[in-house]
């Protein structure tokens, strides 16, 4: 009779105890929906209140489907009991992952859990902190450098994309109603953590000190661009910065993340790996193999999602069935909560929370921030074709995340109408200033065509080089004139 | 070397190949001390090579699946995890997309990574990663990613194993600029390309052969040192001629040799070129070659179009139209997916025949014509 050892934590039992710890799990916490979540009343009520996922839709929002929540037996939360009562340990038995306990009752574990997995926040819709929550507090600096980084990245967002629209620059993509995400949860990281975005987190190469200059430059595409004008707008990249270069395709940095975290494991540095993506690249194999992969190797990494709603014009009810991301976290056997995304402070709390959990016991942790995308997809976007304009719009004035955030450091005393007005002009200036001169840097020399495909250039490349630098010599008219050589 | 053939004319002419055995005789023993150069396989060659560079660099490590506990699919791996133990030789889940996406990953912060594909067909199911990350990020991030990875495994067909572990990923991936792509031939070429292809700081696609991994070659002192390496983007002239030129890579090189044997009794003296490197191409020895022959016959495994003989080809008449004197015979597999049963199989893949008619037809002597020597 072999007895199979158990490499891993018991499920359920140990982490039912540990997430009790840290009161993240819904049944005592008292984070729970607000009052201004709008349950359509056409759910069925059977199987309990799983509640509405677009529960943030007008009533009128005709992509929703209710017939998903009926459900045959009643399972209790999405954290169910597995047993009626204490594990009897005596009848079980061993098998390959650890002891199993036996029931008799054919019972499935539902598809949904009776109610969604509740949302960590902070602050209410007026930024007013809820009361009994846990939080820590953030120095009236920090705050500030929070807020004044969340208008600049909402400021720079609307610069850029009227510039794309202007035609001067080919391509942009907006934060809008991520701006607490993006600069809250870079204000949790350390500078020394290794960031793999996605592409809608320029708010934390913000945080890290790129300047405004500096996104400008790269967005078009010029020579003082530290990408070298080798990538379209908004894949921005800087080791120096700790962020790794954008990729487009979805989902291929949770897997590198892994693999930069196994390497940072030998550093023993007091840092983690933080891999930012969205509710769609869930869907990618590579989310599998990456949240797989983790928890088997114990990488030190965070993985914080943002569910924002929508991937281009796929709705999250088209893209899983599943509550969402963070219950994808207990399959993988990896640490999982769910936060507020609107809510600046919650994400600050949580993420560093993550990341000391992360370094401290070497293990994986998954944060799903729920938000939404104010954002067109991209400037190659028109989202009013596929969701309400007025479901937009509720989201940009209600549920502003900066806003939200400004009243409640206004009322802490640390801001004011005054310096909100100096802010945004200085701002402005700044950002249109930066556009005009990356306008009219110049473009990168032609050597740069041909340097950084291999280590050294090869004997076929300069060739080429030769070959294109003779070719202008004898038809420069064929050529731009601004382009150096 | 000539070491192969200095081998094969000491056994007689009568020489015969049971699939990758060569029968010597009986007083030779496996390991041949009496004569001065010393033998040993493919498979040792490449567990050799990856032993010392595990050894010689901490950052280099292995991953895939099956080498760790098992010692490899094929074994090639066999005894690191012992040596080097588990932080080292990492035994993967099912992904290859997962633990190719970790390998850059690794590479991305500083690791040399060696991931093993059981064959290149699974590869397919990690290619983003190869060619998305891998090959382009040095580039798209203008230096500051550099992915000094290395992907190694059996490519091409093997015996009796179908359409889904026999293709040729040869011109796939050298068809990206960013990879460097080798096939080492004998076990020279497989200590030295995988030597280079782990010291070097680009991504090193290394496409082996299933079917070469028992068979012996004789190595020499220098090759066996542990400081050896093979240059990426130099092809090799495995045996020297004047009448045409046979370009091979990989198992094929061992059949471009016969077919030149068997050309050299009827007159025709082939020179048979083993690229070793499918990018960089080494363009210049290839062009050298085809200006003193004249006459050119590509040949490889995998699929004819969009091959490696149509880049050779379009290469040499790029830079050497005018010495060829016959059209560029291109001699590849059957343009199907690799049937199983063993007639079939034998008939989708080149055999020396089709090498040694290549060859005549590229000296305008078919079958039927009485040869002019």
């Amino acid at each position: 009779m072999a007895v199979w050892f158990s490499r891993s934590r018991t499920i359920g039992y140990c982490l039912r105890k540990k997430l009790g710890f840290f009161g993240l799990v819904g049944h005592e916490s008292s984070c729970c929906f607000s009052p201004s979540f709008r349950h359509i009343s056409s759910i069925r009520q059977i199987g309990g209140s799983y509640g509405n996922p677009n529960g943030f839709l007008n009533d009128s929002a005709i992509h929703f489907r209710s017939w998903r929540f009926e459900s045959s037996t009643a399972e209790t939360q999405l954290d169910p009991q597995y047993f009626q009562e204490e594990d009897d340990l005596n009848q079980g038995l061993d098998f390959p992952g650890g002891r199993v306990t036996f029931t008799s009752e054919l019972r499935f574990i539902s598809e949904s859990g009776d109610k969604r997995v509740p949302c960590y926040r902070v602050l209410d819709d007026n930024g007013d902190p809820i009361t009994h929550t846990s939080f820590a507090q953030v120095s009236k600096e920090l705050a500030v450098k929070m807020y004044g980084d969340m208008v600049t990245l909402q400021m720079m967002d609307v610069v850029f994309y009227e510039a794309q629209r202007q035609g001067r620059i080919s391509f942009y993509m907006s934060t809008t109603g991520e701006e607490a995400i993006n600069i809250a949860s870079a204000a949790a990281l350390s500078s020394d953590d290794l960031v793999l975005p996605q592409y809608r987190e320029p708010g934390v190469l913000l945080w890290r000190g790129f300047t405004l200059q500096d996104f400008a430059d790269q967005c078009f595409g010029n020579k003082a661009d530290c990408g070298k004008g080798r990538q379209m707008p908004v894949h921005y990249g800087s080791s120096k910065h700790n962020f790794f270069t954008v990729s487009s395709p979805i989902a291929t940095q949770l897997p590198q993340a892994v693999g930069v975290a196994y390497s940072l494991k030998m550093d023993k540095k007091d840092a983690c790996v933080v891999a930012y993506f969205g509710d769609g690249c869930s869907s990618e194999g590579d989310f599998h193999a990456g949240l797989n992969f983790a928890a088997v190797m114990e990488a030190p990494v965070v993985f914080i999602c943002r569910n924002n709603g929508w991937a281009i014009s796929t709705p999250i009810e088209e893209q899983f069935r599943s509550d969402g991301i963070v219950v994808k976290g207990r399959a993988y056997g990896i640490r999982s909560i769910r936060v507020d995304g609107n809510d600046a402070l919650a994400v600050y709390n949580a993420i560093r929370t993550a990341r000391e959990m992360a370094i401290s016991e070497q293990i994986p942790v998954l944060v799903e921030l729920l938000a939404y995308r104010v954002a067109h997809h991209s400037t190659s976007d028109d989202s009013s074709k596929y969701r309400p304009v007025d479901e937009i719009e509720y989201w940009k004035s209600s549920r502003n995340p900066v806003n939200r955030f400004r009243k409640w450091v206004e009322r802490n005393g640390w801001w004011s109408d005054k310096e909100e007005s100096e802010l945004r002009s200085s701002v402005k200036k700044q950002l249109l200033k930066a556009i005009q001169v990356a306008e009219k840097t110049e473009k990168p020399p032609i050597a740069e065509i041909f340097t950084d495909v291999y280590d050294h250039p090869p004997p076929n490349l300069k060739e080429q080089e030769k070959v294109l630098r003779e070719d202008i010599k004898r038809h420069p008219k064929d050529y731009p004139s601004d382009v150096s050589l | 070397m000539w070491g192969v053939i200095r081998q094969k004319m000491s056994t007689g002419s009568s020489s015969v190949l049971v699939l990758g055995q060569r029968i010597r005789p009986a007083a030779c023993a496996f390991r041949n001390y009496s004569s001065p150069a010393k033998e040993i396989n493919v498979r040792e060659a490449l567990n050799s090579a990856l032993d010392e560079e595990m050894s010689a660099d901490p950052t280099v490590f292995l991953m895939g699946e099956e080498v760790g506990e098992y010692q490899g699919a094929y074994k090639i791996s066999k005894g690191l995890l012992d040596k080097y133990g588990p932080e080292r030789v990492l035994d993967t889940p099912i992904t290859e997309a997962g633990f190719t996406g970790i390998g850059v990953g690794a590479a991305y912060h500083g690791l040399k990574p060696v991931v093993e594909f059981m064959t290149f067909n699974f590869s397919m199911q990690a290619i983003d990663h190869i060619i998305n990350s891998a090959a382009k990020s040095n580039y798209m991030s203008a230096g500051q990613l550099s992915v000094p990875i290395v992907f190694r495994g059996p490519n091409g067909a093997a015996a009796g194993v179908g359409a889904q572990h026999s293709q040729c990923y040869a011109s796939w991936y050298a068809s990206c600029p960013g990879l460097k792509v080798v096939a080492p031939y004998s076990s020279e070429d497989a200590r030295g390309l995988l030597k280079a292809a782990i010291r070097d700081p680009d991504p090193v696609v290394v496409l082996e052969n299933e079917l070469l991994y028992g068979e012996s070659f004789p190595v020499s002192a220098e090759v066996l040192d542990s400081s050896f390496c093979l240059p990426i983007g130099k092809a090799k002239i495995e045996r020297e001629g004047k009448d045409v030129t046979i370009t091979a890579f990989s198992k094929m090189v061992g059949y471009a040799i016969k077919a030149a044997e068997i050309l050299a009794k009827e007159g025709i003296s082939a020179e048979v070129i083993n690229l070793r490197s499918i990018r960089p191409l080494d363009r210049a020895t290839i062009n050298a070659s085809v200006r003193k022959t004249n006459r050119l016959v590509t040949v490889e495994e995998g699929f004819p179009q969009h091959g490696v003989g149509a880049e050779i080809c379009t290469s040499v008449i790029e830079d050497s139209f005018g010495y060829l004197d016959a059209p560029v015979e291109r001699i590849a597999g059957a343009d199907v997916p690799m049937p199983y049963a063993a007639n079939l199989e034998r008939l989708a893949v080149p055999q020396i025949e089709d090498i040694v008619r290549a060859a005549k037809r590229a000296c305008y002597r078919a079958e039927s014509v009485a040869s002019t020597a």
